[in-house]
Order: C-alpha cells, then structure tokens, then sequence
C-alpha cells in the first residue's frame, strides 16, 4: 500500500524554494545555474589588467573574513554571530549565521601579491591582478 | 482576562510589492529588491535586522508615517567600463515597508546602520509592556 507521510523536511524545502523565488535576486544568467546554492554570490568583472570579484556579505566584520588565492583559485571564508538576545521571541528570521567557505576558480592567474581588497558596507571587493604571463602582450612587427 | 496589552502580531509585513522586480544583470537602472529581515521582540522593544549591502548612511531613508515603517536604500552602480564575466546576483536599491501597531513609541525610534546591516529599534508604550505580576505568599 502507498503510504503518504507527511515530511516535514520536504515542507520546509518546499517553504526555502518559495523564499528563494520571493528573494530571488539571481542574474538571469548561467551564474545563477551554476552557484544556486553557494554562499556568498559573487559577481566576477574582467577588464585586460585585472580581475575584479565582489560579494555582498552584510553583517561580516573585516576581521572576520579570510581570502586566499592560489593560481586561478580565490578561496573565502568567514563567519558571522547571530545578534544575541537574552529571552524574547523572534517573529522572523529571514538572515543566515554561521561559517562559510567558498572556492571559485576564476578565468586567469592571478598575481597573488598584488591582490587587494576592501570591506565597505557589506559588499566586499577583490580586486586580482593578472599574472604576467597570462596579460596580453603587443607583439612590436618589424619592418623586412 | 489579563492586563498585559502584548498584541499578536505587531508587525506586519508588507512585503509583496508589485513594483518589485526579479533580479537581472548588475548595472542596470530601477530595480528594487526585498531585504531580507530579521525581528525580534522582547519585554520592552522590537528589534529589526535588515541585510542592506552597499547602502551607506546617506543613502539611506527611514521613515515612520501612520504606522507604517518604510525602508529604502539607494545602492551605487559601477563597474560599467568592465566587462561582466560572471553574475551571480543582481545589484539595485533595497525597499520593503512593515506595519507597526498602536503599542509602538514613535517618538523614540531609532535605527543604526553598520557593516550592511540596519537595526531599527522600536520602542515600546508604557502601556504595551507586559507587566509582571508580584504573587504574594500566605
């Protein structure tokens, strides 16, 4: 016989999904496909020097956040407390807490030690320069 | 019945706008996008926590008005002389309103903003605050 149970985690899927169409906020392109579901969302900007990655990350402090690159890799991490309340109720939550850690392979190498970044109101910004190796070069043609 | 005047639902969301529109491609102009919020209530205020990333202090507007609080937030585009290589979310100013019940002290609201976070703080009327009733043993 086919039992039909009720199952509470499908609901609250079910409840998440409703929220993410409600919150949705996805760039209507393949980013979106690829990275439902990685925290934070990055957008990635290329110009022929440098690359720039930005990520909105409200509630973080500087301190709080860490940034690793090796060759094509950008890795951050961080964590972020929920406000602390002694007692009282929460009639909404609508905001995540935790630890997070997201790899990104990016387009080209990175010149690690040039790599600069800023934290101003929430958003952070890497900005990665390209290695050397991978910038375009003017190829000078000489006459015959 | 008791004298504790704690309202059920105080605050109300009024959250399903029609003029806000899903995501699309950072740079472009008028778009409007939800905050997500937290709310908190204890003995004596609200509390609300709202993720407004890129919205500085000056672009800010907090306004009360006939029991309802409004919130928007004006984010800057940039990055217009870059190519975009990968999107994963949409940038555009931030906007929701909430209803506020009658047991709010309008005259002492008041709101922070810090990191992308704002927290507005909504003080409750003397009236409004549950009291606590001294039992006496015999």
């Amino acid at each position: 016989m086919l039992m039909t149970r009720w199952e509470p985690l499908a609901e609250l899927g079910r409840l998440s999904r409703e929220m993410e169409r409600m919150f949705s906020r996805d760039g209507g392109s393949l980013g979106h496909l690829l990275g439902a579901n990685a925290f934070p969302a990055l957008n990635v900007w290329e110009d022929a020097e440098q690359l720039y990655v930005e990520a909105e990350l409200p509630g973080f402090e500087l301190e709080d956040l860490e940034i690793y690159v090796t060759g094509n890799h950008l890795t951050i991490k961080g964590q972020r407390n929920a406000p602390k309340h002694e007692g009282g109720t929460w009639h909404r939550q609508e905001r995540s807490y935790g630890a997070f850690s997201r790899s990104f392979e990016l387009p080209s190498d990175i010149d690690g030690d040039r790599v600069n970044a800023r934290f101003h109101d929430g958003v952070l910004r890497i900005e990665l320069p390209k290695s050397e190796a991978v910038r375009p070069k003017r190829i000078e043609v000489q006459r015959s | 019945m008791s004298t504790a005047v704690t309202q059920n639902a105080p605050i109300g969301d009024q959250a399903a706008k029609p003029d806000l529109t899903d995501g699309n491609r950072a740079g472009k102009q008028a778009q409007c996008f939800l905050p997500r919020f937290d709310i908190w209530e204890g003995d004596d205020a609200w509390v609300l926590y709202g993720h407004l990333p890129g919205v500085s202090s000056e672009h800010l507007d907090v306004q009360f008005e006939d029991h309802r609080l409004t919130i928007h937030g004006k984010v800057a585009h940039h990055q217009d002389s870059r190519t975009l290589w990968y999107g994963e979310y949409g940038v555009g100013d931030f906007q929701r309103s909430f209803t506020v019940g009658e047991s709010v002290d309008a005259a002492k609201i008041s709101a922070e903003l810090k990191n992308g976070v704002l927290t507005v703080r909504l003080p409750k009327q003397e009236r409004a605050k549950a009291r606590r009733i001294e039992i006496q043993a015999h």
